[in-house]
């Protein structure tokens, strides 16, 4: 068996899965005000305080959600609620077209149903969005916008996006720059002050944590009207009892990632970057997809010319080697990857690519496996045809 | 044997997919995508297009432990069935879109990209018998049998084909599925035609075909007796929904007897004139060897059987009936059946183009 599919989601970390069992071991609301109470609300708050000394940001910035995709959803509609709350005509959302689509969806969702006018901004062939462009958006729109959501880092090809100097630009018109960072905190090296971003978010599983429990970490001056009302919990933004066991397990991994960062990128970078030359030494026509520099480390996408992306995953499975076409799934049909299509690529290019992305367990004995098992399922997945390119 | 399990989220296919796993083949569970919006397809449990289909299936693959994936083949779909089942009714004919899936959808753009994907064999729950001697047979349950579906396909279709139900009736794959702790083991079956959401044949044809106003005539005095709305909207042997102006001269009922596309005629007349003893018919699919064969025919999915003597030659077949037959409809299969203990044995089928009256009538 040869996991390579760290960005859907990462084995938890012995300390993280240790940390997780003692604290669901022991009973506490942390809204409590007894001693049980108090016993899971200090383990919660030193949790944050954890998470906000590694990411650059105090702990009342560190709003807990169940994951990415509330946390994705709380940035970019509860800021788009406020602010429209303070000027009813400041309805622009920007967001580039190569989000993942916890952001793409909710802007969409804001578009067809809260009257935002939503614009995408464009990549370039490796997906990195232009700050000229954007430059120029703000400079003609800057009034109406309002709120910006651009990703750290691409959860298909990995390309690191310049984050400070696109939060700058906003920041300076004085408009909220939110940044999906699911992918990037642990990989790459991620300040939330230091960025300058308003609204940053990061989830446990891409990182050795568990599903189910991260975080929007929120500027103190940011409105963010909340999604989910109730009992007031996190500054009154996210209601909802706190996992404790969740939120400890969350912060023992953040940390643990965050600090062994310089380390594992040395060692993953290297990792991958033989991964790429074997792929291409065995597949001389594939395309190494996304940026060669500023990428992930564990990142490596490319496009098998001639064969379906969906055909080299089955063939793959059945060897036990386990990846992923990287794009989205809708009524579980496989769509052309809209990340590629962004950067780009025709239909057929963007349905022949496969994703490879390592994480702290991966091994040269991964790569052995993978390409052992790869000529034979392109050679295969070559003979049944880019079945889906225009007839 | 590699096998892959198409999967449409109902109870036969996951037996049919268990079945395969358990006799010691390495399964692969496919789900078919076939509606381009899946809200327009039927609902529930009632099609094998939707996506509570396609969850159903899923979940039957989990429990089975196979591997499962969804081939999205919409195009393939809509271009192969759906709007060959449009062009069809244009043309005056009666499709059946059933059949023509299991021929260009199932057994062939399926097990095509199957065969090259280095399986070999694909495996359906449909009720007909396919053993070790390669014939096809009817299933054992008759009122499930769905060989008339399945004659459509070829010597080399049917080598890389299994249906492991047919020595089961439906009952007692029922009683399997709820064995194995499969979900679907009380799902309705499926009725009609999946993409047509509503039952509504002529409707989804009016809005395919729009509306085309002609005449309904006599088929005896060729005298006009009332209009239609598009000549798409009948079928040989219709009787009911004529609205006819003029009542008939010996006040008899009157049943469609042609449908004329190029001048836009729907013709009429009593019931005798339905009557035909000699069917003709195209494209065929032939395993027995040419000449005369005596044998039976059925001449519409769920149709009585009729006794005849059929010949195949130069892409014809004709068919000899000893009793006539009403309702024969162009666009539908003539498929030939060898009465057999072990299962009526499929002799071939074609795809009738007309049916006439050689002998006169009694």
């Amino acid at each position: 068996m040869a996991y390579l599919d760290h960005a859907a989601t990462t084995p938890m970390l012995p300390e993280a899965l240790d940390a997780y069992a003692a604290a669901a071991r022991e009973i506490g609301n942390p809204s409590s005000l007894h001693a049980a109470g108090r016993g899971a609300r200090r383990l919660v708050e030193e949790s944050r305080e954890r998470i906000a000394a590694v990411i650059g940001a105090r702990p009342s910035e560190v709003i807990f959600t169940g994951g990415g995709t509330e946390a994705d959803n709380l940035a970019t509609k509860g800021i788009f609620w406020a602010r429209r709350d303070e000027d009813p005509t400041r309805l622009r959302v920007v967001a580039s077209s190569v989000e993942h689509h916890a952001v793409l969806d909710a802007v969409d969702w804001l578009g067809r149903h809260e009257g935002a006018e939503v614009t995408h901004l464009p990549v370039d062939d490796a997906g990195r969005v232009d700050p000229e462009e954007f430059a120029g958006l703000v400079r003609a729109h800057g009034e109406q916008i309002a709120v910006v959501s651009v990703q750290w880092a691409n959860n298909e090809v990995g390309t690191v996006q310049p984050i400070p100097e696109l939060a700058a630009l906003a920041s300076a018109a004085g408009i909220p720059f939110h940044t999906d960072a699911v992918q990037a905190v642990g990989q790459v090296p991620v300040d939330f002050a230091e960025s300058g971003v308003a609204a940053l978010t990061l989830t446990g599983h891409k990182l050795g944590g568990p599903v189910g429990v991260g975080a929007l970490v929120l500027g103190r001056d940011v409105s963010c009207t909340p999604l989910l009302h109730g009992g007031g919990q996190e500054r009154d933004v996210r209601s909802g009892t706190l996992d404790t066991p969740g939120v400890v397990a969350f912060a023992v991994a953040v940390e643990t990632s965050v600090r062994a960062r310089l380390e594992y990128a040395d060692r993953v970078t290297a990792l991958r970057d033989e991964l790429v030359r074997r792929v291409l030494a065995t597949v001389p026509d594939a395309i190494y997809n996304g940026d060669p520099e500023r990428r992930l480390p564990g990142n490596a996408h490319f496009s098998f010319p001639g064969c379906e992306g969906d055909a080299l995953l089955l063939l793959l499975d059945a060897q036990g080697i386990y990846c992923s076409t990287g794009s989205a799934c809708s009524a579980g049909v496989a769509q052309p990857s809209h990340v590629l299509l962004a950067m780009g690529a025709d239909d057929a290019r963007a349905r022949s690519s496969l994703r490879f992305s390592l994480g702290h367990d991966s091994t040269e004995a991964d790569l052995d496996a993978l390409l052992a098992a790869l000529p034979g399922a392109v050679e295969r997945a070559r003979r049944a045809g880019a079945w889906k390119t225009p007839r | 044997m590699r096998v892959l399990a198409a999967m449409s989220g109902g109870v036969d296919s996951a037996v049919a997919a268990a079945r395969a796993k358990e006799a010691g083949h390495d399964v692969t569970g496919v789900h078919l995508a076939l509606a381009r919006n899946p809200q327009t397809y039927r609902t529930g449990a009632r099609g094998c297009c939707t996506l509570e289909d396609s969850r159903d299936a899923r979940r039957a693959a989990d429990v089975i432990g196979i591997p499962f994936y969804v081939w999205d083949m919409a195009d393939e779909f809509h271009a192969s069935v759906v709007d060959d089942f449009v062009e069809e009714y244009a043309a005056g004919r009666t499709p059946n879109p059933c059949l023509r899936c299991n021929e260009k959808i199932k057994f062939e753009a399926v097990l095509d990209r199957a065969v090259a994907l280095g399986f070999d064999a694909v495996v359906t729950g449909h009720h007909a018998r396919l053993g070790a001697d390669g014939l096809l047979r009817r299933s054992v349950d008759l009122a499930k049998d769905q060989s008339y579906v399945l004659a459509v396909l070829t010597r080399e279709q049917l080598d890389r084909a299994m249906f492991p139900l047919g020595d089961w009736t439906k009952d007692r794959v029922r009683a399997e599925a709820a064995a194995r702790g499969l979900a679907v083991a009380d799902k309705p079956d499926s009725h009609d035609i999946c993409f047509i959401a509503d039952g509504d044949t002529r409707g989804f044809l009016e809005g395919r075909l729009g509306s085309a106003p002609g005449d309904i005539v006599d088929g005896r005095s060729g005298e006009k007796l009332g209009t239609h709305n598009g000549a798409y909207g009948y079928t040989i042997g219709q009787r009911k929904g004529l609205n006819l102006r003029v009542p008939a001269a010996d006040g008899r009922p009157r049943y469609v007897l042609s449908i004329t596309p190029v001048t836009n005629t729907v013709t009429v007349g009593p019931r005798e004139d339905l009557e035909v003893d000699t069917v003709t018919a195209t494209r065929p699919i032939w395993h027995e060897a040419s000449g005369d064969v005596r044998c039976e025919v059925q001449l519409r999915a769920h149709g009585d059987v009729v006794p005849a003597s059929v010949t195949v030659s130069e892409g014809n077949l004709t068919a000899r009936l000893e009793t006539p037959a009403r309702g024969i409809a162009a666009g539908q299969a003539i498929v030939a059946y060898r009465p057999d203990p072990g299962g009526d044995i499929v002799l071939g089928s074609a795809t009738i183009t007309a049916g006439t009256r050689e002998s006169a009538h009694a």
